[in-house]
């Protein structure tokens, strides 16, 4: 199976992007749960009909990239899209944004039980 | 589920309706070190490979062709998902400790709860850089040396080797184990437990 992206001609990025290299904001972390919102429409950008597919369950944005063989910064620029057009929800990992910011002790007490229980 | 999404997605199986927060780890290592091994031992999906790509200004570069000068960094890694509750859902990720990786760590893993570095006691000093950045970058980690079938080291010589301060734990692994790679994340789990307790304790 041939990946696209890895190999493409730059170019087609810059399409699917209509020339935009970088999102307006970089809300969508690399494990933001997206859920579709809508099917996918006649007319529609082929990405974007295949993110709402993809997204008819929640699915962490990298697996979006992963299915699509697009960059994870592409991707976050079509889910900004689709995102403005109501056509999308986030969910978006309840974690610290930086480093240097330790995770809520809850939330590692849930992660040592589910880990256990594997 | 219809023909045109498993095309898309595979044989991979949907995340419950309710799940709503994602989590990651990072497994950071060297080339052929284990890591993609690990995330298949305890993963939910069989391991899924991206990329990301980044362009940025040339360093030291003194020209004025100015488009030139730029180069495009491209990261590729893997990860898989293990589903802990109807909720929560941990990503794990496998990715090069090689210099330019490091330039994309807080676009791609600002928020990692933590990290492992996975060694090979064959190759310590490939494992230098990878502990250096992390400390740098505050993100907290342990360390875990996957068994190869090498010569025995005891953790004082790999602690003393890798300059590992006492309070890191290191352990030993089989990467290709599920229980044992289950160890591993159980390990770093309780070490971030322990920092997240006493940094509360300390401010109240």
């Amino acid at each position: 199976m041939k990946r696209p992206g890895r190999d493409d001609d730059p170019d087609r990025l810059y399409t699917v992007t209509g020339g935009r290299s970088r999102s307006e904001t970089d809300a969508f972390d690399l494990v933001t749960l997206v859920v579709g919102e809508c099917e996918p429409a006649a007319g529609m950008q082929s990405e974007h009909a295949s993110i709402l597919r993809i997204c008819r369950s929640p699915t962490a944005v990298v697996e979006i990239a992963s299915d699509l063989g697009l960059p994870v910064s592409i991707v976050r620029i079509l889910l900004g899209d689709l995102h403005a057009a109501g056509r999308i929800t986030a969910r978006h990992p309840r974690t610290p944004a930086t480093a240097d910011q330790l995770p809520d002790p809850e939330i590692l007490k849930q992660v040592l039980v589910g880990l256990r229980n594997l | 589920m219809d023909s045109a999404t498993s095309d898309l997605t595979g044989t991979r199986p949907p995340l419950r309706s309710t799940a709503e927060n994602g989590l990651k780890i990072v497994i950071v290592g060297g080339f052929g070190v284990g890591k993609t091994t690990m995330v298949r031992s305890v993963s939910d999906i069989r391991p899924l490979n991206t990329e990301e790509t980044m362009t940025r200004a040339g360093e030291g570069v003194d020209d004025l062709t100015d488009v030139q000068s730029k180069t495009t960094t491209t990261i590729a890694f893997d990860f898989g998902r293990i589903s802990l509750n109807d909720t929560t859902v941990l990503y794990l990720f496998g990715a090069p400790g090689q210099e330019r990786f490091w330039f994309l760590w807080d676009r791609l893993f600002s928020g990692t709860l933590g990290a492992v570095v996975l060694v090979d006691t064959r190759r310590l000093a490939d494992s230098w850089y990878a502990i250096d950045r992390l400390e740098q970058h505050g993100m907290p980690f342990i360390v875990a040396t996957n068994d190869f079938g090498g010569p025995h080291y005891s953790g004082e010589e790999v602690r003393e080797a890798l300059d590992l301060p006492e309070g890191i734990p290191l352990i030993e692994c089989d990467a290709r184990s599920r229980e044992s790679s289950k160890e591993v994340l159980i390990t770093l789990v309780n070490h971030l437990y322990d920092l997240s307790f006493s940094a509360r304790e300390s401010t109240t």
